[in-house]
């Protein structure tokens, strides 16, 4: 059913240094009460986002006219926690195709694969001079290259071929996804049951 | 060749393995609970198709209920309609649903091992990461996003990548008012938030051995809060104990067949796994969280640590702290608590009742503290009501609430408002978890007592037990 394909990806970034970002942090449980996948975006980060009043806290990174772009950079073990893929929707919903981080936890991680959001896992020491460098020049740019598994960011001299399952890329590029691969296995399943007495 | 019993199961309901890809993984066992199945659903209406095998599935609401008044419509509408979003979803689809007030209503984590729904040897999932809680069963149990519900009632699997295996042993026995809580919090702040990211733990030796099944539920509960897949514990006579005459376990000889099975699984003595941990339980002491998540812990006795040596670790540690409002060399002993929360799908079961029980008898609760007690299921309450718990509780100024998740997470009416300080038995610390603004400090259920009877964080081995 995932109709979009994923191509190669140029843009500026919006840095998110804190470590162990929660998928609590991302969207706190109480916006998770919808029962479509739409809309998630609003609610992205609310805590961190907005005061009690509903008001924008001016120093946190979406809120600062300066940063843009479809690709978030957020320090290590990113959407560590509960396994709501509200995380993931929100952080597409929102505009975000690409998250890079040193580290992903793990539903996380296959929840952005099944969203349409690309995870980049690059090694620390790239990801603090990434960081350095979008933070100090918002204008600079990342391009994230599926087909080729490359991520570069010529202002900083970084070109590293990041790693995917080449399942996941095949249906990333292809705009598959893995229901309709589980569905044309049916029949497998079925003789599984059978050998196994299930 | 020799196999970890991880190994030996994922093997076992491999279906299909795509090259240089995922494995097709069968799942013996679904749970759907009203927050992360809809738009799975959805998703089956959209492909015209039926749910696969809807025998295998079993539906209760728990996130969003409130803890009183569950005779009454819920008064919050979109609270309201994602529960009947779930009930008809049930219903359409041909799925057991359990309904809020109904005998086997509560956590879903708590009723399917209480039903006996939760069986060792199985590949158990639900749209929920403590799912590794049935891991206690010798079952690989984990948390799966909504596109994997919808794979799961579409095709009875999941596509996973397998995991690698880590041993965490703990030897030795446990001291006096050390629970399976302590055990897991002490794992979790050795190996930190993310450190087993990527594995799937078998927990192993004496200490281990030693736990009920609701301590090894709990311990295998908080094992995504490490990062960690799942965990398991390996059946044993504890285990079928537990299981027998469960209503959803086999009967008759089918039993005796089963249990045959389930005492066969477990890792091969020359197994190896891809990393090996070891722990003497003597070690550990009651434990209390510090900061913002779960691996931010110390013995209730110790001092708050200093900040991490690296840079981008120090900020996240720096802004922990400021959150809390809490400072590195400080104990935290004596500090006033505002909330205690016993309860969710770590400690909501009998045996962290009676825990809380032991302290809190005779005792009053501390005039500054708001006490909610929260049973994990209709079981567990009907249960704390047969043992008088709810007698002692009531004598010491503390009323039960009706069975749900709670104060764990802040979707239901039971919040913890900004800046109060809780002391919960749940699993995660994060900010805003219990409420925006609220600040956690994550402990057992004992612990939890001694910040109810007086009032601060107080070790529970100071007070005697009745």
């Amino acid at each position: 059913m995932m109709k979009e394909k994923f191509t190669t990806i140029t843009s500026t970034c919006v840095p998110m240094p804190a470590e162990n970002i929660d998928t609590d942090r991302i969207i706190p449980a109480r916006f998770l009460k919808s029962t479509s996948r739409e809309g998630f975006g609003e609610k992205l980060f609310y805590d961190q986002r907005f005061d009690a009043n509903g008001n924008p806290i001016a120093d946190f990174p979406l809120n600062n006219p300066a940063y843009g772009g479809i690709i978030l950079v957020a320090g290590k073990n990113f959407g560590c926690g509960s396994s709501r893929e509200h995380a993931a929707w929100a952080i597409h919903d929102y505009g975000f195709r690409v998250v890079v981080s040193s580290f992903f936890a793990d539903i996380h991680k296959n929840n952005e694969l099944n969203s349409f959001v690309l995870p980049v896992t690059i090694p620390q020491d790239m990801l603090d001079k990434l960081l350095v460098a979008i933070t100090a020049d918002p204008t600079v740019q990342v391009t994230v290259d599926l087909e080729n598994q490359t991520i570069k960011c010529d202002a900083i001299g970084m070109e590293y071929k990041f790693e995917i399952n080449p399942y996941k890329k095949y249906c990333l590029l292809n705009g598959f996804d893995d229901v309709d691969y589980l569905l044309s296995r049916r029949d497998d399943v079925v003789a599984y049951e059978k050998k196994s007495n299930k | 060749m020799a196999k970890t019993l991880f190994d030996k199961i994922w093997d076992e309901h491999a279906v299909n393995t795509i090259p240089d890809g995922p494995t097709q993984l069968y799942i013996d066992r679904h749970y759907c609970h009203e927050v992360t199945t809809a738009q799975a659903f959805d998703g089956l209406r959209n492909r015209g198709i039926q749910v696969f095998r809807p025998e295998r599935t079993f539906c209760t609401p728990d996130h969003n209920v409130p803890t009183e008044n569950q005779h009454l419509p819920i008064a919050d509408s979109v609270s309201r309609n994602q529960v009947e979003t779930l009930e008809r979803n049930a219903k359409e689809f041909g799925l057991t649903y359990f309904p809020l007030g109904s005998e086997c209503n509560g956590i879903i984590h708590v009723i399917g091992p209480e039903n006996g729904l939760t069986l060792p040897g199985m590949t158990i999932v639900c749209g929920d990461s403590h799912t590794s809680t049935h891991g206690a069963f010798g079952s690989i149990a984990f948390g799966i996003g909504t596109s994997e519900v919808e794979m799961v009632l579409a095709s009875q699997c999941v596509l996973q990548s397998k995991p690698k295996t880590m041993r965490i042993t703990v030897d030795g026995k446990l001291a006096e008012g050390v629970t399976a809580k302590d055990v897991a919090l002490y794992i979790i702040s050795q190996l930190s938030t993310g450190g087993a990211t990527g594995y799937f733990v078998e927990y192993a030796g004496e200490a281990i051995r030693s736990l009920s099944m609701e301590g090894r539920m709990t311990l295998c509960n908080m094992s995504i809060e490490m990062g960690a897949r799942g965990g398991f514990v390996a059946p044993d006579g504890v285990t079928i104990e537990y299981c027998r005459n469960r209503q959803y376990a086999p009967k008759g000889s089918e039993w005796d067949k089963a249990v045959e099975y389930w005492l066969s699984l477990k890792s091969d003595d020359d197994a190896v796994f891809d990393r090996e941990i070891k722990f003497n339980a003597a070690a550990i002491k009651p434990r209390i969280t510090f900061g913002t998540n779960p691996g931010m812990g110390i013995a209730i006795d110790e001092k708050v640590p200093d900040a991490p040596a690296d840079a981008s670790a120090a900020a996240s540690f720096a802004d922990a702290l400021a959150y809390m409002g809490f400072e590195s060399g400080k104990s935290l002993l004596g500090t006033p608590v505002d909330y205690v929360f016993v309860g969710s799908c770590t400690n909501g079961r009998i045996e962290d009742f009676r825990d809380f029980a032991k302290i809190v008898k005779g005792r009053k609760k501390a005039d500054n503290v708001t006490v909610w007690l929260v049973p994990g299921s209709r079981a567990v309450e009907a249960q704390i009501r047969k043992e008088g718990l709810d007698k002692i509780f009531y004598d010491a100024g503390m009323e039960l609430r009706q069975p749900g998740c709670s104060a764990c997470l802040a979707m239901n009416p039971d919040k913890i408002p900004a800046g109060k300080l809780s002391v919960s038995t749940s699993n995660r610390n994060f900010e805003g978890r219990q409420g925006p603004g609220a600040r956690t400090i994550l402990a057992s259920p004992m612990t939890a007592a001694a910040a109810a009877v007086t009032g601060c964080i107080t070790d529970p081995r100071t007070l005697a037990t009745k």
